[in-house]
């Protein structure tokens, strides 16, 4: 069997190829099952979570607590009816919403969801003999293939909105697609922080690289050495962001404004193709979380605490630490309001994009100083100082280009916002 | 195993490109070139290209053709019927005649240069890595993968025409945004100077534009002025003036 899977020990060892076909499909089966269910509780969880901030009860029916409740919404999308506009392009219009389904599944795939990274270990469990990663795929590729499929999920959403025929539809797909187009550059720059770090593309060796003890905490405690922290907080900042922008979630929502556009771009959408929207939707949002938690927060790595076997503290770190994501996209949707479509941009291209190139440079200064033995605590501060104060020279600089900018077209007589 | 996929992979990249020229509607056309481009992929993952194959994905499938769509959108080309103006007279027959031309200058360069038309592999240790094969059969996997051999050609030898690209690609969006500026003051109507190899002309107003409610908008405006995003805010704008 070719290398040319993956990096996975299992296809380098001595096992059968019977025997890797079926360790690889019962791993298709979990991964699939696991996402299928996770996003279920998301919906329930949402909408529950969400009735507790607004004060009100939420689902209540379905089950206990209303937890069937997307099943039974589920069931309700399959029975009703399928329109197709008569505008509609109608071959487009039934692949779209299979076209940013399948992303969404894909990425999953990518993301290692346990293993035992405890003491040193290296995220292998055993299956039958064969030693294999808890991760669908660990291709060479490795996090491109995240930045590949969220940069293809875009044709879903422009497609459907197109091939609609409709006025609303078009307009939500236009703002969605440059929405999209504008985030990937600041989530690839915050990215760049990872792996300058880390060093390699592959998703296991970054999350062993954050397994361990980092820094300590003003000489108390030591830190876990999790990318959030070592890297300062900003590239993650930034990633989450852009995810959330990504993502069309509050308060970056405006390809789904219902006040200005209706539905956006699934307004024409019925019955289970709007479910596979909503669906896929959903599946980002997870799939992104964990993308997340794999990339800052060590991903399964966690202290082995005893009471169950070393190998399943994998998956307990790495759902706790998804679902903290989860809760925290369920609170900004809840929180913040909508932002106007020329201050999203105006955050991503003048403030996102420029503060993660400068981030980078830091820290590939830092990087270049420490190759050349300048790491003690007085020559980094020196270094800090100058890099900070270049920074503060140069969005100066930005910040008088973009009023003069301004100011211009306020002259020349047009409106100008914020 | 490495013929199977270059077979499958090979057939997706023909169907693509003849879906690009064959298919009458422009969206059509640009989602078989999506197709193309990720047969490519493909094939480079067969050669163990990783990076150029995430690359492949993420700049062309996924922003070059996605501004293809944007601007066919926007436009309002996005009707099978446009296809048929012909600015220049007889430019299918040239097509198909220049199309031949190339098939012959091909085929030629393949007999003369028989099993070798791809040229020299470049330097073995510069090209892939490869899993290390041990002596009793099993094997290693290769631990620096080709993104780093890329990066270290990419900035010590080439550093030079790779900065020198990053310049040109700069350059080449501060002209895009000079062209597509507005003008101070009232927008004043293009010189309506007719090209003299445009012996038939196209319609000025077709069908599908007058009834687009997305193009309609513009109408007070030239069209050619009007930038890809100030279409989008204008649409939003009228929008929720109407409501």
């Amino acid at each position: 069997m070719p290398a040319i899977f993956s990096l996975d020990p299992l296809f380098l060892g001595d096992a059968g190829n019977l025997e890797i076909l079926a360790i690889v499909l019962a791993k298709v089966v979990i991964a699939f099952a696991g996402l299928m269910v996770s996003v279920m509780l998301m919906v329930w969880w949402e909408r529950k979570f969400i009735s507790d901030l607004q004060n009100r009860i939420g689902p209540n029916r379905a089950g206990p607590f209303g937890i069937l409740q997307t099943l039974a919404d589920g069931i309700k999308l399959f029975f009703k009816e399928d329109l197709i506009p008569d505008q509609s392009d109608r071959f487009v219009f039934k692949l779209a919403p299979y076209l940013s389904l399948v992303p969404a599944f894909l990425v999953f795939a990518v993301v290692p969801i346990g293993g035992d990274f405890s003491n040193g270990g290296d995220g292998l469990i055993s299956v039958f003999g064969n030693d294999t990663y808890v991760q669908l795929a660990d291709p060479h590729i490795g996090i491109l293939f995240v930045l590949a499929m969220s940069s293809i999920a875009v044709y879903g959403i422009m497609l459907a909105g197109w091939s609609s025929g409709s006025k609303y539809p078009l307009l939500g797909s236009v703002r969605a697609s440059a929405q999209m187009v504008s985030y990937e550059a600041a989530l690839g720059l915050a990215l760049v922080a990872v792996l300058l770090k880390t060093g390699s593309l592959s998703t296991t060796t970054i999350v062993r690289e954050q397994a361990g003890e980092g820094p300590e905490f003003l000489g108390l405690f030591p830190m876990p050495d999790w990318n959030v922290i070592v890297l300062g907080v900003v590239p993650f900042i930034i990633f989450f962001i852009a995810t959330t922008a990504e993502l069309n979630r509050p308060p970056f929502d405006l390809v789904e404004a219902e006040q200005e556009i209706v539905g956006g771009f699934h307004t024409e959408y019925s019955s289970i193709r709007f479910a596979l929207f909503f669906l896929a939707e959903f599946m980002n949002v997870v799939t992104m979380s964990a993308v997340m938690v794999t990339l800052f927060f060590g991903g399964p790595a966690g202290p082995d605490l005893g009471v169950l076997p070393a190998a399943l503290w994998g998956f307990v770190w790495f759902f706790a630490k998804l679902f903290v994501f989860l809760c925290l996209f369920i609170g900004l949707r809840g929180t913040l309001p909508r932002l106007r479509y020329d201050q999203l941009m105006d955050l991503g291209w003048k403030l996102l994009i420029p503060l993660a190139l400068g981030w980078v440079l830091f820290l590939a200064t830092l990087d270049v100083f420490s190759d050349r033995g300048w790491t003690s605590g007085g020559e980094r501060l020196v270094v800090t100082g100058v890099f900070l104060a270049a920074m503060l020279v140069f969005a100066g600089l930005l910040m008088v280009a973009i009023s003069n900018g301004k100011k211009a077209r306020e002259r020349d007589g047009e409106e100008v916002f914020g | 195993m490495e013929a199977i996929v270059f077979f499958v992979s090979a057939a997706i990249i023909l169907a693509g490109g003849l879906g690009v020229i064959v298919l009458r509607n422009p969206v059509h056309a640009a989602l078989s070139l999506v197709a193309t481009l990720f047969g490519v992929a493909v094939l480079f993952i067969d050669m163990e290209a990783y990076f150029l194959a995430a690359v492949q994905v993420i700049v062309y499938a996924g922003a070059i053709v996605v501004l293809f769509l944007f601007v066919i959108m926007l436009v309002g080309v996005d009707k099978a019927e446009d296809i048929y103006a012909e600015p220049i007279i007889k430019q299918r027959q040239f097509a198909a005649l220049a199309a031949a031309g190339m098939l012959i200058l091909v085929a030629l360069v393949g007999v003369a240069f028989a099993g070798d038309v791809t040229g020299q592999p470049s330097n073995e240790d510069m090209t892939i890595s490869r899993a290390i094969e041990n002596p009793d059969g099993t094997t290693t996997p290769a631990e620096t993968s080709n993104i780093n051999q890329l990066a270290e050609a990419l900035f010590t030898d080439y550093v030079f025409a790779f900065e020198i690209t990053a310049l040109l690609l700069t350059i080449a969006v501060v002209g895009a945004v000079v062209l597509a500026r507005r003008p101070k003051g009232d927008l004043q109507p293009l010189p309506d100077v007719e090209p003299s190899w445009a012996l038939r002309k196209p319609r000025a107003v077709t069908p599908t534009e007058a009834t687009d409610p997305s193009a309609g908008d513009d109408a007070d405006q030239d069209p050619d002025e009007t930038t890809v995003d100030q279409a989008a805010t204008d649409g939003a704008e009228t929008d929720e003036a109407k409501a």
